[in-house]
């Protein structure tokens, strides 16, 4: 099993929600963050004033899949989130040792 | 504040008594008239508007969000305490004429203390004397209000409304006193309709002494010190905009032809000034920033203030076209330029827009607008440049100096400023016991 940690554009969710839906895809965790990777930040002048603000509003998700969805989960991400502009985000991955449902105590690939 | 009697008016009132009374046919004593006093009641709400809410929201938008409550205490706390003063003596100080010719051209007396004499049935002018007195109250409520942009984020609550009570009594009272109330302004014939140097330039000048006896915030020019919420300020501006109806036009103390030039010329400046500090801003940093369109509304507001009035359209436009450029230029190249932390840029806008509006107003005066006015453009009085200009001069000095020793007097005896941790903690919660929960 493997946990998929992606950082995507804000307007992007959408559409990535929907491509993984139709993969099978069978839950996700979606939080708001603040970041920067090499889009830097942006300037904002009040007055004259201005203020370097170095982290930008992203979306980060989480979705945690058996491995043999892995690379179909992925490709489905970077296709959908993808605008070719700096900032489009990452997609990191990372081993799984376990899940388990809360309610009905299910674990592991019956818990996904 | 001139008080043009309604030509038109006049002479109807005359035939109507001479009809009613052939047999006294003198010129009728002064009585009320309710049209006027209507439109002075409802300025004196609108002008009231402009402070609680209008210019605690633009104000409070532009501060930090720890410092957002102690901002609209300012404006309310403001309003408060001057109504009761004004009551007590200050109406009396500005508007009274002293029975000393000598003193009487820089201050009133006590006479109206408590506004004792006062009948329910006093006139001034045509209009009833409480509401005459009541329009004149919130004027001197905004005043002090004003000030309080040039210190925010810094100023201990109760420093402040020792400040403003002092301040009200021995700046705003003899310069209200000098150009409205017969004082020595007023003798010589400087332009004010509706207080481009009593409220603005006086609050601008008293922002930028008291910034700088301050001195910087805590982090000024290192730390982001953005608005917490420009919606507030819009909102704010915007009642300022709305409100100022009340406060040129109301200057008329009539409800006449007047007032509606007075109108005509704040909306026609305004709009001009946002504008042209719009398209300044977007020539140089680029982009038409939100605060900067609001900016320059007020900037046209503050301008058009003493122009009003003596003004044709024509002359509007270009006070506010001016107004936004001048006003941009001194908000953001000359504060930094000169290294003073004016931080919402009460000087910036108030004083510099103060006195640009009572100098412009020399030039544009117009006697076919207001028989009152002659200025230099329209009427070859170029003489009325010097004046406007010696106006702006006394009411800049006096004020700087008056300003300077009430603050001193108040940092000694209480304190002006903050402790370093209660600024960098927030003035809400630490001044009001209160913060702004999300």
């Amino acid at each position: 099993m493997k946990l998929i940690t992606a950082i995507i554009k804000p307007f992007k969710l959408d559409e990535v929600r929907e491509s993984l839906s139709a993969l099978g895809v069978q839950g996700m965790t979606v939080t708001e963050v603040k970041g920067y990777g090499r889009q830097k930040g942006h300037t904002e002048i009040y007055r004259g004033a201005e203020y370097a603000v170095s982290f930008l509003p992203k979306l980060k998700i989480e979705v945690a899949v058996k491995s043999e969805m892995l690379e179909a989960v992925i490709d489905a991400i970077t296709s959908k989130a993808k605008t070719g502009q700096i900032g489009d985000g990452k997609i990191f991955v990372t081993p799984l040792e376990q899940v388990v449902r809360i309610r009905t105590g299910e674990t592991d690939g019956d818990a996904l | 504040m001139p008080s043009k009697p309604h030509a038109l008016a006049g002479s109807l009132l005359g035939l109507l008594a001479l009809l009613a009374t052939p047999a006294f046919a003198q010129t009728p004593a002064p009585s009320l008239n309710s049209g006027d006093t209507a439109w002075l009641l409802t300025s004196s709400a609108l002008v009231l508007l402009m402070t609680i809410p209008g210019l605690g929201l633009f104000y409070s938008g532009m501060v930090r969000k720890k410092n957002v409550l102690a901002t609209l205490a300012q404006s309310f706390g403001a309003t408060a305490l001057v109504s009761v003063l004004w009551m007590v003596m200050s109406y009396s100080l500005a508007f009274k004429a002293n029975s000393n010719p000598s003193l009487n051209q820089f201050i009133g007396d006590f006479s109206y203390l408590f506004l004792q004499p006062m009948k329910v049935d006093s006139l001034s002018g045509t209009i009833s004397e409480s509401v005459f007195m009541l329009f004149q109250m919130t004027f001197a409520i905004i005043t002090p209000a004003l000030i309080a942009g040039a210190f925010a984020d810094r100023m201990k609550f109760s420093a402040f409304l020792w400040f403003i009570g002092l301040w009200l009594i021995f700046v705003y009272c003899p310069i209200a006193h000098m150009v409205w109330g017969g004082g020595l302004l007023f003798t010589m014939g400087a332009l004010d309709y509706a207080g481009g140097s009593v409220v603005h330039l006086n609050a601008g000048t008293a922002a930028l002494v008291t910034c700088l006896v301050l001195g910087k915030r805590i982090g000024y020019g290192r730390e982001n010190m953005s608005p917490h919420n420009l919606v507030l300020s819009v909102i704010g501006a915007s009642l300022l905009w709305v409100g100022w109806f009340g406060f040129n036009a109301g200057s008329a103390v009539t409800a006449g032809f007047n007032a509606g030039m007075a109108a005509l010329a704040t909306q026609i400046a305004t709009a001009a000034a946002a504008l042209s500090w719009m398209f300044a801003e977007w020539a140089i940093a680029k982009k038409p920033s939100v605060l900067g369109m609001i900016s320059g509304a007020v900037a046209g507001l503050v301008a058009i203030t003493p122009a009003s009035g003596f003004v044709d359209p024509v002359g509007a436009l270009i006070i506010g076209i001016t107004a936004g450029v001048v006003c941009y230029v001194a908000a953001v190249w000359m504060k930094k330029a000169l290294g003073y932390d004016d931080s919402l840029d009460a000087w910036g806008i108030h004083g510099v827009g103060g006195a640009l509006g009572a100098i412009l107003t020399g030039a544009f005066a117009s006697s076919a607008i207001n028989p009152a006015g002659k200025g230099w453009l329209n009427d070859g009085n170029i003489g009325q440049m010097l004046i406007q200009l010696y106006d702006v001069g006394i009411t800049f000095l006096y004020c700087a100096v008056g300003t300077f020793i009430i603050l001193k007097l108040v940092d000694m005896i209480i304190g002006l400023r903050v402790s370093p941790e209660v600024e960098v903690e927030g003035l809400d919660i630490n001044l009001h016991g209160e913060t702004v929960h999300d």
